[in-house]
């Protein structure tokens, strides 16, 4: 069995997820095209993080599927997600704090390496070799985000934006096809939004990413998203393009109340 | 390392090891060492593999363990059981017998290797379930499962129970226990510098971090911990056949345990050379304490503790904290420049110097 429309590359199918008797999430939907800007908004407590708990298996589904690239998702672990392309990013900051910046990245090139833990053991040619090819590619990564003279400080030694752009080449790293920003402009001053808008829209072209976006700031998601879902209280509301969400009386009566 | 380089650098320190051997065993010429002082300088070297292999699970992992004893003393019963009953004829394969030359090389490698795999394999058993749990779940597993192994020990007629393994021959010289020491160090130190390092360093700072960066958490801290086991298993067969009657199941119990996580704690979690410092440091100690006691009896034990907690007030991170002694130290540190041509996200550069800068005024 393979998704139904190929060009979907993440088809959530109504999807409900309850905890005991609080539903967070109740049959959603969410079709997400390859190569889009797509971005998930709603209200504090709609179920954002619910959502992206579900898609990187923190939390199974109570009902319904998730199909990504036209595997079924269903009773996988975190891990095996990241292994078929999802990385994400979170809403408060997890780097791996005793690390440094370019172990950070090192380590999340997990996915690329051979593992053989033999050749580590005995320190073989092959070991070294794929040893400095991950940490090349790791200063690469640094490098593009302006971080590679940090390269060997303290991850969380570094300034806030910084830890976000770090969190961003770490994901990255593990060679995602589909990448998960949890609310990404969260702490950033107005200037910094507006750089980071133009550092996703690039990051999605030159990494041909796809890209899903659950943010508040209501100026970074209208300004780069190409296509906005939201919800309220678990359910989808309203799905299209920001004009007609801005337009959307629904979503207007969600944000700011009736009356 | 080119390969010819390798197997020099091997052939250095075997031979380093021979001739430190010839020294502490047998002496030089008309120097003969206090056995006494050798006895220390055995022990010392047994800690070391056990303290560095206990750091790999405690230290790297981050999961905290408190049954080292007792895969040290599976890995000492399993390996002294071979020798003892299956040793001759090992032995005699060679044309040897097992107490000397070729033939207790070859008893010897035969006893480590199934101390080893015993520990370990009883590693794989406590690991499975335990190492799925998060929390304190694996310090609860190890305690229990130390207890278990001296009682079914206390029960086994075979190797002597109670009274301990008095069959148990006394093969182990230094030259073995401080080549398992090295290589119990360098197994440790690649496995630092390797993937499977960086996903346990992943591991322990932040589990659902690691699982969304796509380690396999559950399968790693198991591998970690049988590897861990194991070698603890190798410095139990040393221990076990060492003197002519060490193994009794009293000597393996939750205070040994105990003890190897002092050293590590001593020394600095999870620095390799930290474990190192700490087996050394609380192995001499007690022993060049004892001076002490000559006047006032008990008093060894007092200045002992003392010690530990000031060192504890401090150095609350240990000698070591995380830190390795290693040559990079000398070398020049500092990220190299990025490749030339590397294609540049827009980035809030300016944004963050700003942000930076206001933090300060307004601070």
């Amino acid at each position: 069995m393979a998704s139904p429309v190929s060009s979907v590359l993440l088809d959530v199918r109504e999807v409900t997820r309850r905890f005991g008797g609080l539903t967070a999430v109740k049959h959603l939907n969410l079709q997400v095209a390859a190569g889009t800007l797509y971005g998930l908004i709603g209200p504090n407590g709609a179920g954002k993080t619910t959502v992206f708990n579900l898609l990187t298996g923190v939390y199974a589904p109570s009902e319904g599927d998730i199909w990504f690239d036209g595997r079924r998702m269903h009773g996988q672990r975190p891990w095996q997600i990241a292994t078929h392309g999802i990385a994400r990013t979170f809403q408060n900051i997890r780097l791996f704090a005793d690390m440094t910046v370019l172990e950070n990245v090192m380590t999340a090139q997990h996915l690329r390496t051979s593992q053989m833990i033999g050749d580590a053991i005995i320190g073989s040619r092959r070991h070294h070799r794929e040893e400095r090819e991950t940490r090349d590619r790791a200063r690469h990564l640094l490098a593009i985000f302006g971080l590679e003279a940090l390269a060997d400080e303290p991850a969380t030694s570094l300034p806030y934006g910084s830890q976000r752009r770090l969190e961003i080449a770490r994901a990255l790293a593990t060679s995602p096809k589909l990448l998960l920003l949890d609310e990404p402009a969260a702490g950033m001053n107005p200037q910094e939004s507006v750089a980071l808008m133009d550092t996703i829209r690039w990051i999605r072209d030159e990494f041909s990413l796809t890209i899903l976006l659950v943010e508040h700031n209501m100026k970074v998601v209208m300004g780069i998203c190409e296509t906005i879902h939201v919800i309220d209280h678990g359910e989808s509301i309203a799905t299209g393009s920001p004009a007609d969400i801005q337009a959307n009386p629904r979503v207007i009566e969600a944000y700011l109340g009736v009356g | 390392m080119p390969i010819g380089r390798k197997l020099l650098t091997i052939a250095i320190v075997l031979a380093a090891l021979a001739a430190m051997n010839q020294i502490i065993e047998y002496g030089v010429g008309d120097f003969r060492i206090n056995p006494y002082y050798a006895r220390i300088i055995s022990l010392v070297g047994i800690n070391i593999t056990l303290a560095v292999s206990l750091n790999l699970i405690n230290g790297l992992a981050g999961q905290f363990s408190i049954g080292h004893a007792g895969f040290m003393a599976v890995g000492g019963y399993a390996a002294t059981y071979l020798t003892v009953y299956h040793g001759a004829a090992i032995a005699a394969t060679v044309g040897g017998t097992p107490m000397q030359g070729v033939g207790s090389l070859v008893v010897m490698t035969a006893s480590l290797v199934t101390g080893a795999v015993a520990a370990g394999l009883a590693g794989l058993v406590v690991g499975i379930p335990s190492l799925r749990l998060k929390g304190d779940y694996l310090a609860i597993v190890t305690l229990g499962f130390g207890e278990i192994i001296r009682v079914i020990i206390l029960n086994i007629p075979a190797v002597g129970g109670a009274t301990g393994f008095t069959a148990a021959l006394p093969i182990t010289n230094i030259f073995w226990i401080y080549a398992v020491a090295v290589l119990t160090i360098v197994i440790v130190r690649n496995i630092t510098q390797s993937t499977f390092g960086r996903a346990l360093g992943a591991i322990r700072s932040d589990e659902i971090a690691a699982e969304a960066m796509g380690v396999a958490t559950t399968r790693y801290k198991v591998l970690a911990f049988v590897i861990s086991a194991a070698l603890a298993g190798v410095a139990g067969g040393l221990w076990g056949q060492l003197f002519a009657n060490p193994l009794n199941p009293q000597n393996l119990n939750f205070v040994k345990s105990i003890e190897v996580i002092v050293m590590i704690v001593l020394g600095g979690i999870g620095s390799i050379t930290g474990a190192v410092l700490g087996a050394t440091t609380l192995t001499i100690l007690p022993e060049a304490l004892r001076t002490f006691d000559q006047q006032f009896p008990g008093l060894r034990m007092v200045l002992y503790a003392l010690l530990l907690i000031l060192l504890m007030i401090f150095r609350p991170d240990g000698i070591m904290g995380r830190r390795e002694l290693s040559l990079a130290w000398f070398r020049r540190r500092g990220g190299g420049p990025g490749q030339p041509g590397t294609r540049v996200a827009p980035l809030a550069t300016a944004g963050t110097a700003t942000r930076s800068t206001r933090d300060e005024g307004d601070g």
